[in-house]
């Protein structure tokens, strides 16, 4: 088969499957909404703040919650030592 | 296809301190259907002039005349188009394109016309089995010997079937009797009607009962015929 | 097939011919390209899933969460405050909360512990999320022990596990009754970690939380809109790890096209020269160059997302574990809602193409427009 040909069917095969994400995406999204609406009633319950995703350190866990100087723990000058803080920012509230 | 050249110059570096003048005046017409050869030493010019005659490149000076209409103030895109329909070329180290087939590079100079595949497959196929190489039309163009490369040059030289065959030192790379070959596939060509301009230095070239007529280049100009 | 489109693909038939010629260098190429797309595109889906869904999951936040602050630091905020900010209307609610952090010196493990108000918990109870069950290894029925703050050691019995599929929020947490929280940690009762008030209307939350804070200076007002706000800027485009990785993929590129556009070889422009001698016209020149960017530039993209996707959305991003994961022993076992942003994959898209392609065809623009003769030379 010529090579171009080749080369075009499968970047279609390709394109299908892209248009395919999409697809699985808008469907997964819409079945989720049960278990989405699980979770924001476990927020409500339990008054949550913060998702669990960074257990390391009190001013990761609850990323909302962290005041002024949790990030500095011990000494104002001590540099961040928890490898997800450096993912995150410190959140807008403080700033003020 | 009557070739016409009216006192054609040509310069390199023009303005600057290099400057330097391959051809210097020279008016030419060349026969259809006849051999002619360019007959020169190194540094006369006569590549440069196969390159305007062929439309390769623009004189600085002069006019190229094809069946009397001007050839050589068009813009690029008519030139190209002439160029492809009207000249085959043969250069003198084959330059074919490495790491492609055999059967590839006869059917390159069609590619931009968008011809139906399979057609010009079958085109570029017979030529081939004509030169004698129908079976080596799959095999990659590293494997060819001199002699077949310079006949797989002949053949892309003439799939658009051009009227006008410009080979530049075609006997460089070959022994004599692979000259001998070439210089009959060549008197064969002329059989076919086409036209054919050759250079050379090669004395088994101009001096072959091929070819027609012998114009002698010396420092950019004509400097004698023998017919 | 009409003769534009047969040109094209002859176009192409030469361009991968080209590409073959140089099978080593061109795959690796495309692997290390398509490796660059999979990363970014694989940071783009995993953040943008977790943005929606906290932006979801936590509007049931509390509307008002009020913090006492001593010298700087968060400190226990007592009852008499609930009273103290006098009558705001439009506050639904208002109750104490009590949560704090436990460190298990045996698994070097943090826990949230909380006590939430209606679970109905007896003393020596705890609930617990699915992350410290499969840490601890425990189930309904066996036993869990915390150490108190004067040093004995309190023993909970499993009540109830939270459901694996609230992982992502509860991993973590320790329920356990009041009581049992004011044992274990020592705080007095009629003192809380902070207070929580409900608002019905959301466009009064401001004005409550002025006048509050008139009332009592020293608390530190945090609003539902916070919250929120706070994760839709984590992982933000421009913030930490995203960011250095942006730019070295930005540095990889930069340093291939400068390498590109430094000049051709001596091959490639005869090649070219070759091609215009045949007959074919600068454009049919550019086109082809064009095929070549376009051929490897799309293939990396479309290699890059899907192996994003999967790898996101059906591999519940394992690959970043680590690095999310930090020093913490806890991370919940989640798969992420696919969550995608069609103009985030399209701005992917075309910074992957576009600036590719026009690496590839502007060292050969010069080559490409000059007269053939050189190659007769």
């Amino acid at each position: 088969m010529r090579p171009s040909i080749m080369l075009f069917l499968l970047f279609g095969a390709a394109c299908l499957l892209f248009a395919a994400t999409f697809v699985d995406s808008g469907l997964r999204t819409a079945g989720a909404a049960d278990l989405l609406a699980q979770r924001a009633r476990l927020v409500a319950e339990l008054g949550l703040t913060d998702l669990g995703l960074f257990t390391e350190a009190r001013y990761t866990r609850h990323l909302s919650q962290a005041d002024l100087h949790s990030a500095f723990q011990d000494h104002p000058m001590s540099l961040e030592h928890f490898p997800s803080g450096s993912l995150l920012l410190p959140p807008q509230g403080v700033k003020r | 296809m009557q070739i016409e050249l009216q006192d054609v110059r040509k310069a390199f570096n023009q303005g600057r301190p290099n400057e330097f003048w391959a051809i210097q005046g020279v008016s030419l017409m060349l026969e259809p259907n006849r051999v002619t050869c360019l007959k020169g030493a190194s540094g006369s010019g006569k590549t440069t002039l196969l390159s305007i005659i062929g439309c390769l490149s623009r004189p600085t000076s002069g006019r190229v005349l094809l069946d009397g209409s001007m050839l050589s103030g068009l813009p690029e895109r008519f030139l190209t188009d002439i160029r492809r329909h009207t000249f085959g070329f043969i250069f003198q180290r084959f330059n074919l394109i490495q790491g492609v087939s055999v059967l590839a590079n006869v059917m390159l100079p069609a590619y931009p016309l968008g011809l139906a595949h399979a057609e010009l497959k079958a085109r570029a196929k017979r030529l081939l089995e004509q030169f004698q190489l129908g079976g080596k039309a799959a095999n990659p163009v590293e494997w060819l010997s001199g002699g077949e490369a310079q006949r797989v040059a002949i053949c892309r030289a003439l799939i658009n079937d051009p009227q006008v065959l410009i080979a530049d030192e075609p006997t460089a790379n070959l022994d004599s009797k692979l000259s001998q070959e070439l210089m009959g596939l060549i008197g064969e060509l002329r059989e076919t009607g086409k036209t054919i301009l050759i250079t050379s230095h090669d004395a088994l070239v101009f001096d072959s009962p091929v070819v027609d007529r012998v114009v002698e280049m010396r420092d950019g100009r004509l400097s004698g015929e023998e017919g | 097939m009409s003769g534009l489109l047969q040109r094209q693909f002859y176009l192409v038939d030469f361009t991968l011919a080209s590409l073959l010629r140089r099978k080593g260098k061109n795959l690796g190429l495309l692997l290390v390209y398509s490796l660059i797309v999979f990363l970014l595109a694989s940071v783009m889906l995993f953040t943008h899933s977790l943005r929606s869904e906290a932006g979801i999951v936590l509007q049931e936040s509390p509307e008002i969460i009020v913090q006492r602050m001593v010298a700087g630091r968060h400190a226990l905020i007592p009852g008499e405050y609930l009273e103290k900010m006098g009558r705001l209307r439009g506050v639904s609610k208002r109750q104490g909360r009590l949560w704090g952090y436990f460190y298990d010196p045996a698994l070097k493990s943090n826990y949230t512990i909380m006590a939430p108000p209606d679970r109905g918990l007896s003393n020596s109870e705890v609930i617990i999320g699915n992350g410290i069950a499969r840490l601890r290894g425990v189930g309904i029925g066996d036993y869990v022990t915390i150490r108190s703050y004067d040093g004995d050691g309190i023993s909970f019995q499993v009540k109830e596990v939270m459901a694996a599929e609230s992982e992502l929020l509860s991993n973590d947490l320790f329920l356990i009754s009041e009581q049992a929280f004011r044992i274990i940690f020592g705080i007095p009762d009629g003192m809380y970690t902070d207070l929580v008030l409900s608002v019905r209307n959301p466009r009064e939350v401001r004005k409550i939380t002025e006048k509050m804070t008139l009332k009592l200076p020293d608390v530190r007002p945090i609003l539902r809109e916070e919250v929120l706000r706070t994760y839709d800027s984590v992982f933000a485009w421009r913030q930490g790890i995203v960011f250095v990785l942006l730019a070295g993929a930005v540095l990889a590129f930069v340093i291939f096209a400068l390498d590109k556009a430094s000049g051709l070889s001596a091959e490639e422009k005869r090649e070219i020269g070759i091609l215009k001698a045949m007959g074919w016209e600068t454009g049919d020149v550019l086109r082809m160059k064009f095929w070549e960017g376009a051929v490897i530039s799309l293939a990396a993209f479309l290699i890059g997302y899907l192996g994003a996707y999967v790898h996101v959305f059906y591999g519940s991003a394992s690959l970043f574990e680590p690095v999310l994961k930090g020093w913490a022993v806890l991370y919940p076992d989640f798969q992420p809602v696919p969550f995608v942003d069609p103009l985030q994959v399209a701005t992917l898209f075309f910074f992957t193409v576009f600036p590719y392609i026009v690496a590839t065809i502007v060292p050969i623009w010069r080559a490409a427009i000059t007269d053939p003769d050189a190659v007769m030379r």
